[in-house]
């Protein structure tokens, strides 16, 4: 039986996050980023940005909770249980800093099949308060057994 | 950075208790990273690494090879394929594709011991 594509196309309301200068220490401390800059709001002014910088891989911090409600849509219709995160694709924009707060949007980009194997591709799209792009997401999930 | 140059290699060892701290900076508590019963209950060798760490090593590894500004690493994109395991060292390694007008493109990929973690991966940097 073909994969269901009828979702294709749909979108999720946005989810708006905030973010805190300390939320980024923890996320940079976890992925063993050091550079100074993002526990320091000195030496983050020294090297130009806003106010502490998040790690360009913290889109997964503020992107989460707009992707969650878009990956276990009952529409969509994903099994989880047989689900695996195959790829990943990241285009930033702005950098992202300690107090900005993030809008994203996420929509089903494409579900196909190839080898048995459902692809269910996510697009997101997140921007600052001041509506200019931070990020760009390309969300690949790969279900065995479509 | 030119055509053919190899990045620095990054290597890192993620720690027995590295895949809790990522759960709990990332929100993604799923068992299979950080619940060892469950993760063999389901048929894996252990708990594994959250894929989007070793993404973020993958992008550490190349904005550090373009200066070190986090501004320099402007596109990432990987496949996630043999899983990662704590406590044992990643290497991420690359080699520049191609480079024009100060944009460099780096095919780049992360493995531990034979295993390739992440491959296929392809980062756009602007060295500052």
């Amino acid at each position: 039986m073909p994969v269901d594509d009828s979702a294709k196309g749909k979108s999720f309301p946005p989810f708006e996050y905030e973010v805190g200068k300390e939320k980024i220490a923890e996320y940079a401390r976890a992925v063993c980023e050091d550079n100074p800059v993002y526990f320091e709001r000195d030496k983050a002014k020294e090297a130009g940005f806003r106010d502490i910088p998040a790690p360009p891989m913290f889109a997964v911090v503020y992107s989460a909770g707009a992707m969650g409600p878009a990956i276990t849509d009952p529409e969509v219709g994903i099994n989880l249980m047989a689900m695996v995160h195959g790829g990943q694709e990241f285009s930033w924009g702005e950098p992202v800093c300690a107090g900005d707060t993030i809008t994203t949007t996420a929509e089903v980009a494409d579900i196909s099949e190839q080898d048995g194997k459902g692809f269910y591709v996510f697009e997101s799209v997140s921007k600052n308060q001041d509506g200019d792009e931070v990020v760009r997401g390309t969300w690949t999930n790969i279900v065995r057994g479509v | 950075m030119k055509q053919g140059d190899e990045i620095p290699e990054l290597a890192v060892t993620p720690d027995k208790y590295l895949p809790h701290r990522y759960a709990g900076a990332s929100g993604d508590f799923n068992p299979i990273h950080i619940d060892n019963e469950f993760a063999q209950q389901v048929g894996l060798p252990r708990n594994i690494l959250h894929g989007l760490y070793s993404m973020a090593q993958v992008a550490r590894a190349n904005a550090a090879a373009a200066g070190g500004d986090p501004r320099s690493l402007r596109r990432l994109k990987v496949q996630f394929r043999g899983m990662g395991v704590p406590e044992s060292e990643i290497k991420v390694t690359g080699r520049v594709r191609e480079e024009s007008d100060g944009t460099v493109i780096v095919d780049t990929e992360a493995t531990q011991e034979m295993n390739k973690i992440i491959r296929n991966a392809e980062a756009e940097l602007q060295p500052s």
